[in-house]
């Protein structure tokens, strides 16, 4: 069997060619869409479990204190035992709630995450769907999440569920236009939207060194309104627990709640890898211009592991946005983002257009 | 002008300042401070809770087994719970005159919230907290206390 940690294309369409030796063309692709579904559920549940553990594991290092350190060394099974809790908790059914759209609410969250997941490049050949409207496939989809979070508002007959959906409905839509442009800098920069053509291009160096200080500024830009659009710290107003108990999910109890809460730590993963992607190259080794030994060195490492290094370094930071600052206020939020980052990422494409019109990149 | 550039002074002085944050939170990645969290079960043996702890409520005795308390009942009166009860009994002294003294100071653990009020209300600081906070029994009689040891006494010179 060739099998290849470097590359998983030849691995990928052997299992193509064997399946298609077995079975029809019909039975073929729906074996192949089965296997990619398992595996992403089975991907879904591991990192929404690590993000929780190490979310807690990070807030413990910012504030001097051990975190979980009960179960299994250093509490590693301690997210699994919540788990199993949340699995076993009673779901309370709410007197006047939209019994529908309430039960709606969390799966179009979760589906949201996964037409996201599978557009993302894990390792050269590990791609689900390589559009090569992939960035834009990107930024279309993921707004969707925010009709989730306005259902469960709306349907949970709950005043601080609805402040909370409304507040994240006014969030998500002023923050997707930063996330947006700074995507759309790094396009004009890669003269690409296909994702995997992205991920090449920077095989000589990661964009956020090739494309000089504009690409930095987009990187920084792009992680604030992630970090925003994510509803996460410390922009979470669409749940800010002394204020409205717990937001949009305020009504949702067990597993419903589980789905909600693992959303938005996939929700994070996708805003760190699509960081890591387009910012950071993705799965490409870390290369310095002519060292060959030390780019050889580089090379040993499995793109897999660069890939989740690269997104785990990203989702280190905005954790640590999340337990430095405090939240914000409502009319903060939309200052930050209407009068500073809009105006600042309006510049930078402009300079960003200039640069690859001149050609001043390396 | 003078705008724009007191707007580009605003982005230069918010970017550091948060940056100054971060630096803090994130140096105890690979500086961490003193940790503060006490891994109870393991370390009874050693653990030493601090001072101000209001563990529960005690008489304090010096070496000759005398107290403070002049069962006053200001305690009793200023416990919101009523989980204090002071029963006093009437003595002749020597001089033929009746006296008030101290026969049960009852305390009852499990009503009791740890306000305080009685050991700051005390006028003789008979009462005080000590630091022992492990109070699980299987018998809900033994969270009441009789506060005086047997045989005690007043302390002398404490009335006056």
């Amino acid at each position: 069997m060739p099998f290849d940690i470097y590359d998983f294309t030849s691995f990928t369409k052997w299992i193509d060619t064997s399946l298609e030796n077995a079975m029809s063309p019909f039975w073929t692709t729906v074996t192949e869409m089965a296997i990619a579904g398992v595996l992403f559920i089975l991907f879904y549940a591991v990192v929404g479990l690590f993000l929780v553990y190490a979310e807690r594991k990070v807030c413990a290092f910012v504030q001097n204190r051990l975190g979980p350190n009960r179960l299994g060394p250093y509490g590693i099974f301690q997210t699994i035992a919540d788990l199993i809790k949340l699995l076993f908790k009673e779901l309370i059914p709410i007197k006047n709630a939209d019994r529908f759209l309430f039960n709606l609410a969390p799966y179009i969250v979760i589906i949201v995450n996964f037409m996201v997941l599978g557009a993302i490049p894990y390792a050269k050949g590990l791609h689900a769907i390589d559009f090569n409207i992939g960035i834009f496939y990107i930024i279309a989809v993921s707004s969707m999440s925010v009709i989730g979070v306005l259902l469960a508002g709306w349907s949970s007959n709950n005043k601080y569920s609805l402040i909370g959906a409304m507040r994240s409905g006014a969030q998500i839509v002023s923050y997707e236009l930063s996330v947006g442009l700074s995507l759309i800098t790094m396009v004009i920069f890669a003269g690409s939207m296909q994702l995997s053509v992205i991920v090449e291009a920077q095989r000589t160096g990661w964009f956020i060194f090739k494309g000089h200080i504009p690409a930095f500024i987009a990187f920084v830009i792009y992680i604030i309104a992630g970090t925003a659009e994510t509803n996460r710290g410390p922009f979470d107003l669409a749940e800010a627990e002394s204020e409205l108990t717990a937001g949009y999910h305020t009504e949702y109890s067990g597993i419903k709640f589980a789905f909600f809460y693992l959303a938005e730590f996939i929700n994070m993963f996708i805003v760190a890898s699509i960081a890591a992607t387009i910012f950071l190259g993705g799965w490409m080794p870390f290369h310095i211009g002519t060292w060959e030994g030390f780019n050889r060195i580089m090379d040993f490492v499995p793109p897999f592991i660069w890939y989740l290094g690269k997104t785990f370094f990203v989702i280190w930071v905005i954790m640590l946005f999340k337990w430095t600052f405090p939240r914000l206020r409502i009319d903060q939020l939309l200052t930050l983002e209407w009068k500073y980052l809009l105006p600042i990422n309006l510049v930078n494409v402009l300079i960003m257009a200039f640069i690859v019109l001149m050609g001043w990149h390396f | 002008m003078r705008s724009i550039i007191n707007y580009l002074k605003d982005i230069f002085w918010g970017v550091m300042s948060l940056l100054k944050g971060l630096k803090v939170t994130a140096s105890y990645f690979w500086r961490p401070g003193a940790i503060v969290t006490e891994k109870y079960p393991e370390n009874r043996k050693y653990l030493v809770m601090f001072e101000r702890c209001k563990g529960e409520l005690i008489m304090p005795h010096n070496d000759k087994n005398e107290h403070n308390c002049i069962s006053c009942g200001i305690c009793q009166m200023s416990c919101p719970n009523g989980s204090i009860e002071v029963i006093p009994k009437t003595i002749d002294t020597e001089d033929g005159k009746k006296k008030r003294i101290l026969d049960k100071h009852i305390y009852r653990l499990g009503q009791c919230t740890f306000c305080g009020l009685c050991v700051k209300n005390c006028p003789t600081h008979a009462l005080a907290f000590s630091t022992k906070f492990e109070h699980a029994v299987f018998n809900k009689a033994l969270l009441i206390k009789v506060l005086n040891k047997p045989g005690s006494q007043l302390k002398k010179g404490v009335e006056q």
